[in-house]
């Protein structure tokens, strides 16, 4: 029996994960060196792993309000306040979900009608565009260039724009780019949502990880609070993915309207990762200073490497990805990355996995061992060298 | 603090070469520099840190509790540096609290860290008394978890 059939059609028409593809590839290379993940190489702090342990010692293994613990929610919105300067109500403005990928999936199926146009910058986390679609939205990519650091111009924006958008999507830094933009990039960009009277889904999940310059959200801009959703987590900075905690504030309306396809839908998030997430605010931040000047040396060496061996590369603000361009080896960088690894058995992500504006790039992530990202490079390098030879 | 410094701490077992790609300096660089912070006391060394119970050595580790006369001038020091200078004794510290010395003890054997003691440490002129606690079994040394099995790191090789 052809069942395919019964699937719905917006979602037979959707691609798989680039990703995907090369990861079914790298799985079968045994001892290759992998600077394809997309996490920190940190097993989460053992105080906030301790808390969880003692969450569930205690007995705290039921459901929490729809809404999230009001204990996180609290400690939430100081930690926002006090770090992105914009101040939400815990009771009404915060809601907490599974990973930062609930929150917008959440966002989108709350605020598209079927037809409604989403504008997002591209290259991309690889669930934005899906995201969209399967809230019947209509995509509308952002392209970013390597020329002004992958950063998002409002120059783009406007020639991008078309009549009916109605939300733009932010991702700042940027996965997989590792571009992000300035203070006035960000006015610039606040500017432009008024005019066109947008809602901003803004993912800050790697602004902790801001290696230069202080990291600005766009909720914080006067007269942006009321149209913006912030969405943040806790994987990237507390090193804590695999818990699968996140949340969004926003506007009390705009958080009702995400709460209503969240309780009916997720109920609410395991209450041990709250518990984890609770410690990870209160005490978490030390741990999460280490790692981020850890990823900062290793970015330095990587992105100097690259741009050695003859892979321009620009320097990311944030974030724990290097995005060097590979064009200049004469291959696209699917087959550069599958050569790589073929070759040299190291694994990079082809830029392309992450939509057509990061062809010719590839995403190297260096949240891995220094003895890791040295012989990573030098393997690199004799593989460019090989190449040329040819 | 020191960038080779923070990079011996934080990376590991890097070695010269290694430290000098991270940092872009010469090997001759970093090694001068690790001279300066040894002439400068910071440094005082850099040894591997092993899990004994693998290795077929026998090394057994005893912690001693000394207490010792205080002298007029030197406080504890004199006396306290003087036992610190047997090899036996791996580490020293003056604490506060019940005793005043608590010191680190390597030997062979039982017998040989025994004989240390009675013979070299409780007769020295000033000390007190002794309590020797012997080393059972070790979980974690110098920052190095000690787990019965190596576990494999579960991380995907590619993710999003």
């Amino acid at each position: 029996m052809d069942n395919s059939k019964f699937i719905a059609k917006h979602v037979a028409g959707l691609p798989k994960s680039g990703i995907r593809d090369f990861f079914d590839i790298v799985a079968q290379m045994k001892d290759a060196i992998s600077l394809g993940v997309g996490e920190p190489d940190f097993d989460t702090p053992w105080h906030i792993r301790e808390a969880g342990i003692y969450a569930l010692e205690k007995g705290k293994t039921h459901y929490t309000s729809n809404l999230g613990l009001i204990e996180l929610r609290r400690a939430i919105s100081k930690y926002v306040e006090k770090n992105f300067g914009v101040s939400y109500a815990p009771e009404t403005e915060a809601l907490i979900t599974v990973g930062v990928s609930e929150a917008l999936d959440l966002a989108c199926r709350a605020l598209i009608n079927p037809g409604d146009k989403v504008m997002y910058h591209q290259p991309c986390y690889v669930s934005y565009m899906p995201g969209i679609t399967l809230a019947h939205g209509v995509p509308v990519p952002v392209p970013t260039f390597a020329k002004d650091n992958f950063a998002l111009t409002v120059d783009a924006l406007r020639a991008a724009w078309q009549p009916g958008c109605k939300l733009l999507m932010l991702n700042l830094p940027c996965n997989p780019t590792g571009g992000t933009c300035d203070r006035a990039q960000v006015e610039a960009i606040a500017k432009f949502v008024v005019e066109k009277d947008m809602i901003v889904l803004s993912d800050e999940i790697y602004s902790e990880l801001t290696f230069e310059g202080v990291h600005t959200s766009i909720a914080s801009l006067p007269g942006m609070k009321e149209r913006t959703i912030f969405l943040h987590g806790f994987s990237k900075a507390f090193a804590m993915t695999g818990w699968r905690i996140g949340y969004a504030c926003g506007p009390a309306t705009l958080i009702d309207a995400m709460m209503k396809v969240h309780q009916y839908s997720m109920l609410c998030a395991s209450i041990i990762s709250q518990e984890a997430a609770i410690e990870a605010l209160a005490r978490g931040e030390d741990a999460m200073k280490k790692m981020r000047d850890q990823y900062h040396r290793r970015r330095d060496f990587i992105v100097r490497r690259f741009n050695e061996i003859g892979l321009k590369c620009h320097l990311p603000r944030g974030s724990f990805y290097a995005f060097p361009d590979v064009s200049k080896t004469g291959l696209n960088e699917k087959d550069f990355a599958i050569g790589l690894l073929k070759t040299e058995k190291v694994a990079i992500v082809p830029g392309s996995a992450f939509g057509e504006n990061g062809k010719g790039f590839c995403r190297a992530c260096f949240a891995t061992s220094y003895e890791h990202l040295i012989e990573a490079a030098n393997r690199i390098e004799r593989h460019v060298q090989g190449l040329a030879k040819k | 603090m020191n960038p080779v410094l923070k990079l011996l701490l934080e990376g590991g077992s890097l070695n010269t070469t290694q430290i000098a790609q991270v940092l872009k300096l010469s090997e001759a660089d970093v090694n001068r520099e690790l001279d300066t912070l040894k002439k400068s006391g910071v440094l005082l060394g850099v040894r591997p840190i092993l899990d004994l119970s693998r290795e077929d050595s026998g090394v057994v580790r005893a912690v001693i509790e000394v207490r010792l006369t205080p002298e007029r001038g030197g406080g504890f020091n004199r006396l306290a540096q003087r036992i610190a200078r047997f090899d036996e004794v791996e580490s020293a510290y003056l604490m506060s609290g019940g005793y005043d010395l608590m010191i680190i003890v390597n030997g062979t054997s039982l017998q040989k860290v025994a004989a240390f003691v009675s013979e070299k440490l409780s007769t020295i002129e000033g000390v007190l008394s002794t309590a020797t606690h012997f080393m059972l079994r070790s979980y974690k040394e110098h920052g190095f978890l000690i787990e019965g099995e190596a576990e494999e790191n579960a991380r995907l090789k590619v993710a999003p």
